[in-house]
């Protein structure tokens, strides 16, 4: 996966934007922090998101993470395959899309590129 | 915070530290669910050092852990290791823990890490001529090994044949890789396994030694996270979950532990009544059924009633399946169960509890 296409969020979320689709990810630092991922609920297909709304939760054996939207969108696609094999967001973290929303947003407000944000994990070390 | 004497081993092998009640400890290294596995099929190295040690000495040793304890230490004959609920006058537990009979009149009491400043003040409120305590916590570190290879693994630190003591019994004196150690067939996972208690300034190269020699055969450290996968599965209990001050022994299904026929001891008389008009209520496992893990303090509910809470409830490693004690009403009829997650009603099944079958040699 090459990170220069994606942006990412303070939450340690990803965005990659193809057409009018807006594919939601967490990324490398969020599955270090969570540790083994054990569970994973998805949004409804259907659902319509305001940027900063809970579009997935992901659970570690410790600990309950929410996923937030920083778009606006409506959930048009979900990654069913994460419900059985939770793990693979562990694995692959930048492979393995949570959720896609429709989205006329181009872009996704408050989010950083790919070098900002390794400053930005950086720092908070 | 505080700091085991094998912190800065812990942070070498790349532990996640955490604060655990005041103590920075390793939550895991390679990951919770490879060092649970690595338990089950080969063996686990824990720095339990952050558990106290309390000893009790003199002609009135016995008869005063008689009256704290609800278990009867009395036959236990040196060697013998002791589990016992301890308990407040309406019996509620202060702590759980474990007594080591040294001698006729010597004892090594090991509590919680969490509960050891309050246990030692519950013990110097009720000392009793005769009988000596002092709080050692500082001068032991305890080192963990669970797993069926464990015996072959720290065999190889000391002439004593492992093989010859036998479940809950302990050795005193033992030299393991030259180092006068406490070596006891105990443990939290379930497993096979030993403790052993050592000074603390000997722990790291007890640590180092067992890590390099036990590698080959399948040994990792392991951290606080595996520990409590491991007891969960095993359905051990775990202070300020299934014991508490207002969960009492025979609630948690500990009553094999109580004997109301020994002399008089704090709480008895609580528990009598319990045994007589049966505990108020009861501890019982469930398997979630529809997509949730039930957590610690979610509602129980059958068929839409509140029943009860989960005491401990995560993801099974071993089982592959999301799991639950709860504490419910004892006369519950558990149909219909669900666990309320986040504001949701998940479907549940009761299923008995332990979850898994402990592999102890016995």
């Amino acid at each position: 996966m090459d990170l220069q296409k994606l942006r990412f969020t303070k939450d340690h979320e990803w965005v990659r934007f193809e057409g009018n689709l807006a594919y939601l990810g967490i990324t490398d630092y969020a599955q270090k922090s969570l540790g083994d991922i054990v569970f994973v609920e998805l949004p409804e297909e259907g659902a319509e998101m305001e940027s900063g709304d809970v579009a997935a939760t992901v659970e570690s054996v410790k600990t309950v993470s929410d996923v937030y939207t920083p778009l606006k969108g409506k959930v048009v696609k979900v990654n069913s395959g994460l419900e059985d094999d939770p793990a693979r967001l562990n694995g692959d973290p930048y492979g393995s899309w949570i959720t896609a929303l429709e989205t006329e947003s181009a872009v996704a407000d408050g989010t950083m590129s790919a070098e900002e944000y390794e400053e930005y994990c950086k720092e908070g070390k | 915070m505080k700091k085991t004497p094998l912190y800065d081993r812990h942070v070498a092998l790349g532990g996640n530290m955490i604060d655990f009640g005041g103590w920075m400890m390793p939550v895991q290294y390679s990951g919770i669910l490879n060092e649970h596995e690595r338990v089950r099929n080969a063996a686990g190295l824990f720095d339990v050092s952050h558990m106290g040690e309390i000893t009790v000495r003199g002609s009135g040793a016995t008869e005063y852990l008689q009256k704290l304890l609800t278990n009867d230490i009395a036959k236990a004959a040196p060697g013998r290791a002791v589990y016992s609920p301890m308990c407040y006058p309406d019996g509620g537990v202060v702590d759980d823990l474990l007594v080591y009979r040294i001698s006729e009149q010597s004892y090594l009491v090991v509590v919680n890490a969490s509960n050891t400043e309050r246990d030692y003040k519950w013990f110097r409120e009720h000392l009793i001529p005769g009988a000596e305590i002092e709080n050692v916590s500082e001068q032991y570190a305890q080192i963990a090994i669970q797993g069926p290879a464990a015996e072959a693994i720290l065999q190889q630190f000391t002439v004593d044949p492992l093989g010859g003591i036998g479940f809950y019994r302990f050795k005193n004196d033992v030299r393991v890789d030259s180092i006068p150690s406490i070596v006891s067939r105990t443990g939290y996972t379930g497993e096979d396994g030993f403790e052993v208690y050592l000074s603390a300034d000997q722990a790291p190269r007890l640590w180092d030694d067992l890590l390099e020699a036990g590698a080959e055969k399948g040994l990792v450290p392991a951290g606080l996270g595996a520990r409590d996968t491991l007891r969960f599965e095993a359905a051990l209990p775990l202070y300020g979950h299934e014991l508490s001050e207002t969960i009492s022994p025979l609630e948690a299904g500990l009553g094999k532990f109580v004997k109301p026929a020994k002399e008089d001891f704090i709480g008895r008389q609580a528990l009598l009544r319990q045994l007589e008009s049966g505990a108020g209520r009861r501890l019982a496992g469930l398997q979630m059924t529809g997509r949730g893990v039930a957590r610690s303090g979610c509602e129980v509910r059958a068929n839409g009633r509140p029943v009860g809470h989960v005491t401990t409830g995560n993801y099974s490693p071993s089982l592959k399946k999301n799991l639950g004690i709860i504490l419910v009403d004892a006369n519950t009829d558990l149909s219909g169960l669900s666990v309320v997650i986040r504001g949701k009603e998940i479907a549940a099944s009761a299923v008995p509890i332990p979850f898994y079958q402990k592999r102890y040699k016995k």
